[in-house]
């Protein structure tokens, strides 16, 4: 096994560049995607009959639609289409156009909200609809219901599949090689064209995602731990003590 | 039980028709993706281009059957070595560090690469790259030389996996500049899409672009490196080389000598 | 001089129309064979051999761990590799090419395999231990016992989980056009490239892919309707 590559900082910039891509495009998508999934959740649960049906069907072509296929249609396809508008390269969005991280993120955020979407959607309604209506008993307008009952709720039942959601995420962040964005795989690509060794680079590049994954997998565990009523508490809210 | 015999029948006999093929005819590696105006594929499924007819007189002079194998284009080299193609011939040129995993044949064309922007871009090269976007397609000499001798211009170098793919950015804006095969950019610019561009400068001989294009072989198959220069000679000699690249490319780019 | 010409979604239809039966046929493959080495690999991780659960165990962790890209290409060289110095030793070299479809193939299978192993082995342990044990008690074979047992046991608990892969699998066939395998996708660029109308091709895969998807998830509906019959409901 040939690493002396390893040592040439000529490659090792690559490497950190692609690293540090794939690192906020994970960041960015989650967040955003997430987001939306929020907001896919409620349209679907609560929104008006068309929001609630345009909803579904946008997490139904999402879901069901290969994500490198995504990736082409908004980089190549529809990014072409918005090129042909007049006038598109004075405005502000022009830079944000050019960019396949855009492009990338954007994809990533519409696929994490809808598959994370429908997730969230199915643990809401599986929250006792008895808590929420307490809340409205105790005078909590709709807003806050959902701010400080409904959703804390929801996230305690799905956060395991939420975070596993979050490690499916990093393992497709691969694709946007083929969209001219420079992650770890196109590093990796850079250093087989020049040095045409097969399996060295790819090999190094799947231990930095099996060791990113382990520890987003610890961290993600840890937020689980201690999301607020995932352990019970051992503080005690009435005076009332286990010894009778 | 049956029904899940008939399942299990079906499947093996959907998998066994397509595992075992016999070793005969020549396969000639090119990319499966389009590299126009070299290989591409027509919609009746063809694939032609001036590469495509040239292997076929090619073989016809040296009296083998040769059999088209697209393959992805990063993965050539090793598809080579592992025996799935017996050849490339995909405008590979031949450079001492591919020469340091497969040989060549005598090189049978030769074009350097070329800097293509808009015609109203005042373009110095390699001075006025500072802080342009610069696309080019990976696993190519020109990726290589853009590496190697842009790094200090200030460029941004973005790279693709295909040539299309490069050249359709460029006619969308995205990219400033691209550089790739003088050839290739020289058909591209006569679609009609095309016309607001043109060829800045090409870039100057380094050893990033080699001797030449020639067909890349496994480095054991001297007898087949043999019988294809005497055939590429032939070919070259009968003038069939000459016509197919006026054919495809609009001039004579044959390495004679 | 020879140039491309701009051509339309019916000119495509018919490559198009084949690509995507490639990709089926590739999928349906890859599926039964991962369904295979799932299978296996879950009998390996419930088994009480140490050296035989490890060797499950590290297969479906690293297979799971890695992205599905850089598996697909470093297996797609390394399996042919691998194969062609297995029939070199076994003195049979060049007899036998194995073709890209073959590897495709097998490829997704060995991915799959990893997964399955998961979803089976969840669903083995979920069948009520009593009815494993009654098995026992009448003298039951372990042939009978798994096949009559076992297996109608485990599949209504694994059908969720077996479907969800399937559909991944399906999307995931996609992934092959990045090493240059003619299926529906690489189909599907070619025609963009060639015509110049990337929306409208790019769309038109999106609506074969949704087609696929839509109409795998109805037949496993079916099939869990069937396969759950006799089970208690809920009342």
């Amino acid at each position: 096994m040939d690493f002396s590559w390893l040592s040439d900082p000529f490659y090792q910039g690559y490497l950190w560049e692609g690293f540090v891509n794939t690192l906020w495009l994970l960041l960015v998508s989650a967040v955003g995607g997430l987001l939306l999934a929020v907001g896919v959740a409620l349209a679907r649960l609560r929104g008006p009959r068309p929001l609630a049906w345009l909803t579904w069907a946008f997490t139904t072509v999402m879901r069901g639609t290969p994500l490198l296929v995504q990736l082409f249609f908004f980089y190549y396809g529809v990014g072409r289409l918005l090129e042909g508008v007049p006038g598109i390269r004075e405005t502000f969005l022009w830079p944000l156009l050019r960019d396949p991280f855009f492009f990338a993120a954007l994809t990533f955020i519409l696929s994490v909200g809808a598959y994370s979407g429908e997730v969230i959607r199915g643990a809401m309604q599986s929250v006792p609809r008895g808590e929420l209506e307490a809340g409205r008993a105790f005078g909590l307008s709709s807003f806050q219901v959902l701010v400080r009952l409904w959703l804390p709720r929801a996230i305690q039942l799905c956060l395991p599949t939420l975070t596993g959601e979050m490690i499916l995420l990093l393992k497709s962040v691969p694709l946007v090689s083929t969209i001219a964005l420079m992650d770890l795989l196109q590093a990796a690509n850079i250093i087989r064209d020049e040095t045409f060794l097969v399996y060295e680079p790819l090999l190094l590049i799947a231990g930095i995602y099996l060791a990113t994954t382990v520890v987003l997998t610890l961290g993600l565990r840890l937020v689980e731990l201690n999301f607020p009523g995932m352990r019970p508490t051992r503080r005690r809210w009435l005076p009332i003590s286990s010894t009778g | 039980m049956k029904f899940p015999m008939m399942i299990a029948a079906t499947v093996t006999a959907l998998g066994l028709g397509h595992i075992a093929q016999a070793a005969e005819p020549l396969k000639v590696g090119i990319s499966g993706e389009p590299y126009p105006p070299f290989t591409y594929k027509a919609a009746s499924g063809d694939w032609t281009g001036f590469e495509v007819e040239l292997a076929h007189a090619i073989c016809a002079a040296m009296e083998r059957e040769c059999e088209i194998a697209p393959t992805g284009w990063s993965g050539i080299i090793p598809s080579l070595n592992a025996g799935r193609i017996d050849m490339i011939m995909n405008s590979m040129s031949i450079t001492e560090k591919r020469q340091r995993v497969i040989d060549f044949t005598r090189p049978y064309y030769f074009t350097p690469g070329a800097y293509v922007a808009a015609s109203d871009r005042e373009l110095d090269i390699p001075d006025g790259l500072d802080g342009l976007v610069m696309g080019v397609q990976g696993a190519t000499t020109n990726a290589t030389y853009a590496r190697r001798e842009l790094r200090d211009s200030g460029v941004e170098i973005r790279l693709y996996d295909q040539a299309e793919q490069v050249n359709n950015d460029l006619l969308s804006g995205r990219l400033d500049v691209i550089l790739a095969d003088e050839i290739a950019m020289a058909q591209f610019l006569e679609r009609d899409e095309a016309g607001a561009f043109e060829i800045k400068a090409t870039a100057p001989r380094h050893e990033a672009y080699g001797e030449g294009i020639g067909i890349g072989l496994r480095q054991e198959d001297d007898a087949l490196e043999a019988a294809l220069n005497e055939a590429i000679a032939t070919v070259i000699e009968e003038g069939t080389c000459a016509s197919l690249s006026e054919q495809y490319l609009g001039t004579d780019v044959c390495v004679y000598d | 001089m020879a140039s491309m010409t701009s051509e339309g979604l019916v000119d495509w239809a018919g490559p198009i129309l084949s690509g995507a039966l490639t990709t089926v046929q590739i999928a349906v493959l890859a599926y039964a064979i991962g369904l295979l080495l799932g299978l296996l690999g879950a009998g390996a991780k419930l088994s009480p051999w140490a050296p035989l659960r490890g060797l499950a165990t590290a297969y479906s962790t690293l297979i799971r761990a890695v992205p599905e890209l850089l598996l697909i290409i470093l297996l797609y060289y390394a399996g042919a590799q691998a194969l062609d110095a297995l029939l070199a030793r076994l003195g049979m070299a060049g007899a036998v090419q194995i073709t890209g479809f073959a590897t495709a193939v097998g490829v997704l299978a060995f991915v799959q395999g990893a997964y399955m192993t998961e979803v089976f082995r969840g669903a083995i342990l979920a069948i009520p231990r009593g009815q494993l044990e009654a098995a026992d008690a009448f003298g039951f074979s372990r042939w009978t016992r798994f096949h009559r047992f076992v297996l109608p046991g485990m599949l209504p608990n694994a059908l969720p989980g077996m479907s969800n892969l399937w559909l991944i699998l399906i999307k995931d066939t996609a992934l092959i056009s990045v090493i240059g395998f003619n299926e529906l996708f690489f189909t599907i660029q070619q025609a963009a490239a060639s015509s110049r109308a990337y929306f409208l091709f790019y769309s038109a895969a999106g609506v074969i892919y949704l087609l696929m998807t839509l109409s795998s998830t109805a037949l496993f509906a079916r099939l869990e309707r069937h396969v759950r019959r006799g089970q208690p409901t809920e009342v």
